[in-house]
């Protein structure tokens, strides 16, 4: 729609348009040793001159030497904490001479400006609300707010240590109608960004700003930021190999390589907390002492814990082999049964959070050549 | 999920053994008209919790019926609820039987335990177009029989193959597991088939009947997953790629075949 190049000392002013055209900004922000989305009222709320180092099971923060604000990559915790909130309150009962009187819960309406979003995120939150509007009734809660928050995406131009967006077609060049899109350039000029609207919303804001316009060196410098980024992810291709993906893992279903990650897997959840698609929840009752209310909750709830596939009788998956098998399986093959796509955009978190750094291509790679060499046993 | 749910009242309910019983929920308020079809569940709750339980039945709408077998505290809260007394509900939920294809006739149910429950339902609507039926009906004790009455009137009707697991002398059924007579009593060949029941049993019926020749396209059977959404959100019901609450909870035989192989899926 339309492009300009937005100073470096101008962000604070796109932030400010943000709050005053309504939106409560999320951006990524320091807490403790690690990235986070929070709350943003000003640029100094960002993590200027700083980059992270994510590696299978390892972070850390490091100066950048620069004084770029997304010099990182993906934060630790995904968007999703905002669209989908892990506890909110659904609806409450009370029983009044034994009859039963419900109250809905009006939810108290938040238009977020997400800031700094990557191409793969948005493809994350793009996949957890396909999930959202399928079936006979969607979750028109998570809905509103997707349809009401605003996103101004940020080009990668630095791959971070653990992703790998380019193998399944989600980045680093951000491809999907985000409302603004910024590329943060320090070379052929001054530290800025070049910043794109692609809706009338994000035209809107960009045109508050009044911004100069963006030149063929800008553009120039825009893509061979995000050409460079796009080589580093190319040297380390494929990570994980799409081609026959869903049916490599219908076959290797009892593979023992699964009670080889179970060995080594804590049951701990890190990786479906982090995980920006991972939308498994739990409705939970709370009554109060005299059981006259009751409230019901909805709560984030993950598929590594032995109360998730309860039933009389016992959890349908008691041992951590068929809980890490059901999580990557899902993320890689069930998941495209379910909704055409496998339910992955290569984020890295669920690697680097890991704290004994699983890395799932590196299972799904070792199952590939496993297969391969049975394979070529059997012609021998 | 967001919607509050419906309130019903129950009124009337039998004990069909102790632990066990059948509900006539009547709604409290009008509420729109929903497609109680044989085969679908809904989302059963009280103070103590909310659980998904099979349509046993809608004897004369809006009226519905559910049996409720007391394994917990939300199913044992329901069991226990007294005429009168209101509870709520969410649903109805997922894919019931395929009665378009089963009235094509004949019909060979297969029930095991409470699994009864959602297919007298299907026995019903099938056996008032027509269909030829056969029921084969395994329980735990003889005194876990579901719906007594009905079933001796069924089997004045049509084959009716009783078995349990233990019994006394004067126990007229066999003793041992379902697939016993099934495997030998007569069935023919283009028959369709509904299984409810362990999945033990579902999983030998099913193959059983394969191996006597029955088409596994035409094999039905109703799987039981977790479930606290019923509308396929919150994750819990999953199996292989399917939501049970949504996908199912009745699935073809020829489709899932694999997966009942596979354990812990
Ligand atoms: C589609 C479907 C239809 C069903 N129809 C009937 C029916 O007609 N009659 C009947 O008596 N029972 C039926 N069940 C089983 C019934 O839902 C469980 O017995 C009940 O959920 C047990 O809950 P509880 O809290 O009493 O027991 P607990 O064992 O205390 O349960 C603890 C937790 O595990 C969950 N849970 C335990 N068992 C099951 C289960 N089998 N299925 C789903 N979640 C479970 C409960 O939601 C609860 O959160 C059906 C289940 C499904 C999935
Ligand atoms: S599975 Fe791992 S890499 Fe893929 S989207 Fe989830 S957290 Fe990111
Ligand atoms: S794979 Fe890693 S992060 Fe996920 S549950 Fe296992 S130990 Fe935790
Ligand atoms: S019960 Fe929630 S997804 Fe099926």
């Amino acid at each position: 729609m339309s492009t300009g190049i937005l100073p470096a000392e101008r962000l604070d002013a796109l932030i400010g348009e943000l709050w005053a055209a309504g939106y409560t900004v999320i951006g990524p922000v320091r807490e403790g040793g690690a990235l986070l989305y929070d709350e943003v009222r000003g640029s100094e709320d960002l993590p200027v001159g700083l980059v992270d180092r994510q590696e299978g099971g390892r972070y850390f923060l490091e100066p950048s030497g620069d004084g770029r604000f997304f010099g990182h990559t993906v934060a630790a915790t995904p968007w999703k904490r905002f669209l989908d909130p892990p506890r909110r309150r659904l609806w409450r009962a009370e029983r009044r001479n034994g009859q039963l009187h419900f109250l809905v819960e009006t939810e108290e309406e938040v238009r977020f400006a997400f800031l700094g979003v990557r191409a793969c995120d948005l493809h994350g939150i793009r996949i957890r609300s396909a999930v959202a509007e399928a079936g006979p009734e969607p979750d028109e809660a998570l809905l509103d707010r997707r349809r009401s928050a605003l996103m101004v995406a940020v080009q990668c131009t630095r791959a971070g240590g653990t992703c790998f967006c380019a193998d399944l077609g989600t980045g680093p060049a951000v491809d999907l109608p985000a409302d603004l899109v910024l590329t943060e350039l320090l070379e052929d000029g001054p530290h800025r960004f070049l910043a794109e609207s692609r809706t009338e919303a994000g035209a809107k804001i960009l045109q508050r700003l009044s911004l100069g316009p963006a030149g063929e060196v800008d553009r120039a410098a825009a893509a061979r930021a995000v050409a460079a980024t796009r080589r580093t992810l190319a040297e380390r291709s494929p990570r994980l190999e799409r081609e026959g993906l869903r049916e490599l893992l219908y076959r290797q279903l009892e593979s023992p390589l699964w009670d080889e990650v179970a060995g080594r897997c804590l049951s701990c959840a890190n990786c479906t907390l982090v995980c920006p698609t991972c939308f498994c929840s739990a409705v939970e009752d709370v009554t109060d002492l005299e059981g006259a209310r009751l409230e019901r909750w909805h709560r984030a709830d993950s598929c590594f814990t032995a109360e998730f596939s309860q039933i009389h009788g016992g959890p349908v998956r008691a041992s951590t082999r068929a809980r890490y098998r059901q999580w990557l399986v899902h993320k890689l093959a069930y998941w495209s049964d379910q909704f055409g796509e496998p339910g992955c955009v290569g984020c890295g978190r669920c690697i680097t959070w890991c704290p004994v750094g699983i890395d799932l291509t590196e299972v799904v790679r070792d199952l590939r050549r496993r297969e391969a060499e049975e394979s070529g046993e059997r012609e021998r | 999920m967001r919607e509050v749910p419906r309130r019903y009242r129950v009124a009337a309910r039998r004990e069909e053994f102790p632990g066990t019983t059948t509900l006539d929920l009547q709604p409290v308020e009008p509420s729109p008209a929903a497609d109680f079809a044989p085969g679908r569940f809904a989302m059963l709750g009280t103070f103590a919790g909310e659980v998904p339980i099979s349509l046993a039945g809608v004897e004369s709408y809006p009226t519905l019926r559910h049996t409720v077998r007391a394994v917990g505290g939300a199913s044992a809260a329901l069991a226990e609820l007294g005429e009168g007394e209101e509870l709520w509900l969410r649903g109805p939920f997922g894919r019931g039987w395929p009665v378009d294809d089963l009235v094509r006739g004949p019909v060979v149910i297969v029930a095991g335990g409470l699994g009864l429950a959602p297919l007298r339902p299907l026995l019903l609507a099938l056996e008032a177009r027509g269909v030829a039926l056969s029921l084969f009906y395994g329980m735990r004790r003889p005194e876990e029989m579901l719906y007594r009455q009905e079933v001796v009137g069924w089997a004045a009707r049509f084959p009716v193959h009783l078995s349990a697991d233990r019994a006394d002398p004067g126990w007229s059924g066999t003793v041992g597991v379902i697939t016993r007579p099934l495997a030998q009593a007569p069935i023919p060949a283009e028959a369709g088939v509904a299984l409810c029941g362990p999945e033990v049993m579902m999983r030998l019926a099913a193959r059983l009947l394969v191996e006597r020749g029955l088409d596994p396209g035409r094999i039905y059977l109703s799987m039981e997953r977790n479930m606290h959404c019923a509308t396929g959100h919150c994750g819990h019901c999953q199996w292989g790629p399917w939501f049970v609450c949504r996908d199912g909870p009745v699935f073809r035989y020829a489709e899932v075949a694999p997966w009942l192989d596979l354990r812990e899926v």
